[in-house]
């Protein structure tokens, strides 16, 4: 694999090893501080372009646990903050030769366009409102992991899926597999278009009739930093689009809920929901870090995999 | 001026009706004969046999960035571009800094195109001072100077009442206004045209609707003013659809549609490539489709170029950080004999209109005819010719294009203003 830039471009047989393989890094994250050395010797750049704390220590974790090099640079911190150009970052960076760049930043494609102007590779860990397809791989990982299969699943993505970049990774894994998808929020956070981008999805503007059912329900973040409007006023956005406990009796029995975090209590999510058995938001995070340790060796040391 | 005598071309004149085999003669800088076997005694003589001899093309819409953004063009690099698309006069927007909103800057284009172009450069003025769209730039000043049209062009005028003054205006002073149509709240932070594809790709679109709100605004204020009123770089279904209404009711409405919105859709975008980006967006392919049926039937008037030249630099950022517009005037040709001739939507002679009397009668030039007496801006183009286009062989200062690599079935041959031949096809 030469980087990763998103889930769209995947074929499903590269997304079934990344899941396979990530589950021989499950039990070493159980058996703490044990390392292995497969990337002893290699340097991975975190570039985050945008504040996050969870994403970057999870990639942070998983280069380290597979015996890499790893430096984080933050865009505060960094020259991007005195007007260098992204191009001239990134070049910078390229010149000190890591093996490669996990990079976050605000605008969509930012990561596309690097990769076509630099040799390293790059693992896109979210870009503006496009894809966040490590997190798509996580969550596939924590559904096997609850349901046992990704095959035709009911799935309901909730929130402001047109800032979304975590909906959209997970919409294009999701249909490889043949989801059901049904897609709900705020008009004003819903373009007619996604239903169009992948198959098998279904939009509607009504909590009830997306859970119905569901074996899976994702809630997203209201991502206020991405909102150029106010699509829906903030006081109607909970009673409307806010996951509450009656909604969750309306799916199937063994649903799971799942957030990619952080989360806002009393804004999407209930508290009740969100500490129930049903909540697999923190085994996410788990498998953030096991997720992307797969992703990094088939980049770096792919014929470790046989190991 | 030394005598040309022009053999055996394709001679293809709309303003007259003429396509036939023909000589033309060039004397004084002005068209001396159309006929057979002119007598070349003591003329050069230049065989355009298997060649298309047409009145020279006229770009009614091009950024030359000068004054003020001279690294990515020049008043001069940007007439030798147009010279080797086959274009003899082009018209330069006021977008440029100081924007052209009063005489000074007018004048300053005009004297440093006459003596740095090779190609007719005729300025279209701002519609409001510093293209702020609130108050109205010294209109009547510019004209006497030499423009030839207004336009806020990249900047739309959003306030109504303005835009009304603007054509009464305008009106007043037989000048046309060039829109360039979009409801900046509704295309706000937009970056593609919105569809299916900006969704996919997670980026802010720009709707259809932002471009069709502001014809139709612009084509009810036309008609309470009586301004003639032409639509810049139409791109979309309902847009077109409106000026072909205007026009059956009467009004003098006229538009342009750029070779690229008839040669790319948004589908065609390679992954967030700012060689790509412009305004109006690429549209879907039904709006491409309604584009070409529009110039089919006669609702579109004039092929222009948007020629808008960016330094490397600028377009070598994130995608929602890079300036929209690409470099147009040396693929033009090529790309119309390839989205409308070759494909059979129109004929050769429709096409040569569109580049000469189409423009010509829109800002009332006195050029785009081959009659005698007419000034001899002539462009020859070999309707079949293959090539390649090189960006890096661009003669503009910019290498913002889409095209590069693309090939061509027909280009430009020579180009000639004032009976001088000012370039030729290696």
């Amino acid at each position: 694999m030469p980087g990763l830039l998103g889930i769209e471009q995947l074929e499903r047989s590269e997304i079934q090893a990344i899941l396979d393989r990530t589950r021989h890094f499950q039990p070493i994250q159980n058996q703490s501080f044990r390392r292995l050395d497969v990337l002893r010797g290699r340097s991975v750049v975190n570039l985050f372009f945008e504040a996050s704390t969870r994403t970057r220590t999870s990639f942070e974790i998983a280069a380290k646990r597979l015996g890499a090099d790893t430096v984080s640079i933050s865009a505060s911190a960094s020259s991007v903050s005195k007007g260098e150009s992204l191009v001239d970052t990134l070049n910078t960076l390229a010149a000190m030769r890591p093996d490669a760049i996990v990079m976050r930043h605000a605008a969509s494609g930012a990561p596309h366009f690097l990769a076509r102007h630099l040799p390293t590779p790059i693992i896109n860990a979210g870009d503006g409102t496009h894809e966040h397809p490590t997190q798509a791989l996580l969550d596939a990982r924590t559904i096997l992991d609850r349901r046992g299969t990704l095959e035709n699943l009911h799935v309901a993505i909730i929130g402001d899926i047109a800032h979304s970049r975590v909906a959209r990774s997970n919409i294009y894994l999701l249909s490889r597999y043949g989801a059901q998808t049904v897609l709900c929020g705020p008009p004003a956070l819903l373009p007619r278009e996604l239903a169009k981008i992948a198959p098998g999805v279904r939009l509607t503007h009504d909590m009830r009739d997306a859970i119905k059912n569901a074996d899976v329900i994702m809630m997203l973040r209201v991502q206020l930093e991405r909102m150029h409007e106010p699509a829906i006023p903030a006081s109607e956005y909970f009673r409307f689009y806010g996951l509450r406990p009656e909604h969750v009796e309306l799916a199937h029995r063994d649903v799971i809920v799942m957030h990619p975090g952080p989360i806002n209590r009393g804004r999407e999510i209930s508290s009740e929901v969100a500490d129930s058995q049903k909540s697999v938001i923190l085994n996410q995070v788990e498998n953030g870090v096991a997720v992307r340790m797969a992703v990094l060796e088939r980049i770096l040391a792919p014929a470790a995999e046989n190991n | 001026m030394a005598k040309l005598v022009i053999r055996n071309g394709r001679v293809i004149d709309p303003a007259s009706g003429l396509d036939a085999v023909s000589d033309v003669a060039i004397d004084g800088g002005v068209i001396a004969a159309v006929e057979n076997n002119i007598d070349a005694t003591g003329a050069e003589e230049y065989d355009a046999s298997g060649l298309v001899v047409a009145p020279g093309f006229i770009d009614m819409h091009v950024h030359l960035r000068e004054p003020g953004f001279e690294h990515a063009e020049t008043i001069e690099t940007g007439a030798r571009a147009a010279a080797a698309g086959g274009f003899t006069s082009i018209c330069c927007m006021p977008n440029t800094q100081p924007v052209n909103d009063n005489a000074t800057v007018t004048r300053f284009i005009v004297e440093t195109a006459w003596r740095m172009a090779k190609v007719n450069v005729y300025p279209i003025g701002a519609i409001t001072t510093g293209s702020e769209g609130e108050e109205l730039a010294a209109i009547g000043s510019m004209k006497q100077a030499g423009i030839v049209a207004i336009s806020d062009d990249g900047r739309p005028v959003m306030n109504s009442r303005v835009m009304r003054r603007a054509m009464e205006t305008a009106a007043a002073m037989h000048l046309p206004v060039i829109d360039h149509c979009e409801d900046l709240h509704l295309s706000s932070g937009g970056d593609m045209h919105e569809g299916v594809e900006s969704v996919r790709r997670g980026l802010r679109g720009i709707p259809a609707v932002s471009e069709e709100v502001m014809v139709a605004r612009d084509i009810l204020l036309a008609e309470l003013t009586g301004a003639r009123y032409h639509v810049a770089h139409i791109s979309t279904r309902h847009a077109i659809e409106m000026v072909a209404f205007a026009r059956s009711r009467g009004l003098p409405v006229t538009c342009e549609a750029t070779p690229h919105h008839l040669a790319l859709a948004d589908e065609d975008m390679p992954p967030y490539d700012s060689n790509y980006k412009m305004k109006p967006p690429l549209r879907g392919h039904e709006h491409v489709n309604a584009v070409i049926q529009g110039i089919a039937s006669g609702a579109v008037d004039a092929i222009a170029t948007d020629h808008a030249p960016h330094a490397g630099s600028e377009k070598m950022q994130e995608f929602e950080r890079c300036p929209f517009g690409i470099i147009g005037l040396e693929t033009a040709l090529g790309l119309a004999l390839d989205r409308l001739v070759h494909p059979g939507h129109i004929t050769l002679a429709r096409m040569v209109a569109l580049f000469t009397t189409g423009p010509a009668r829109i800002l009332n030039l006195d050029r785009g005819t081959l009659r005698p007496g007419a000034t001899a801006d002539l462009t020859i183009f070999d309707p079949n010719r293959q090539w390649t286009w090189d960006v890096n062989r661009s003669h503009s200062k910019s290498r913002n294009s889409p095209f590069h690599g693309r090939t061509f079935r027909g280009g430009p041959v020579a180009t000639i203003v004032d009976g001088a031949v000012i370039w030729s096809v290696d």
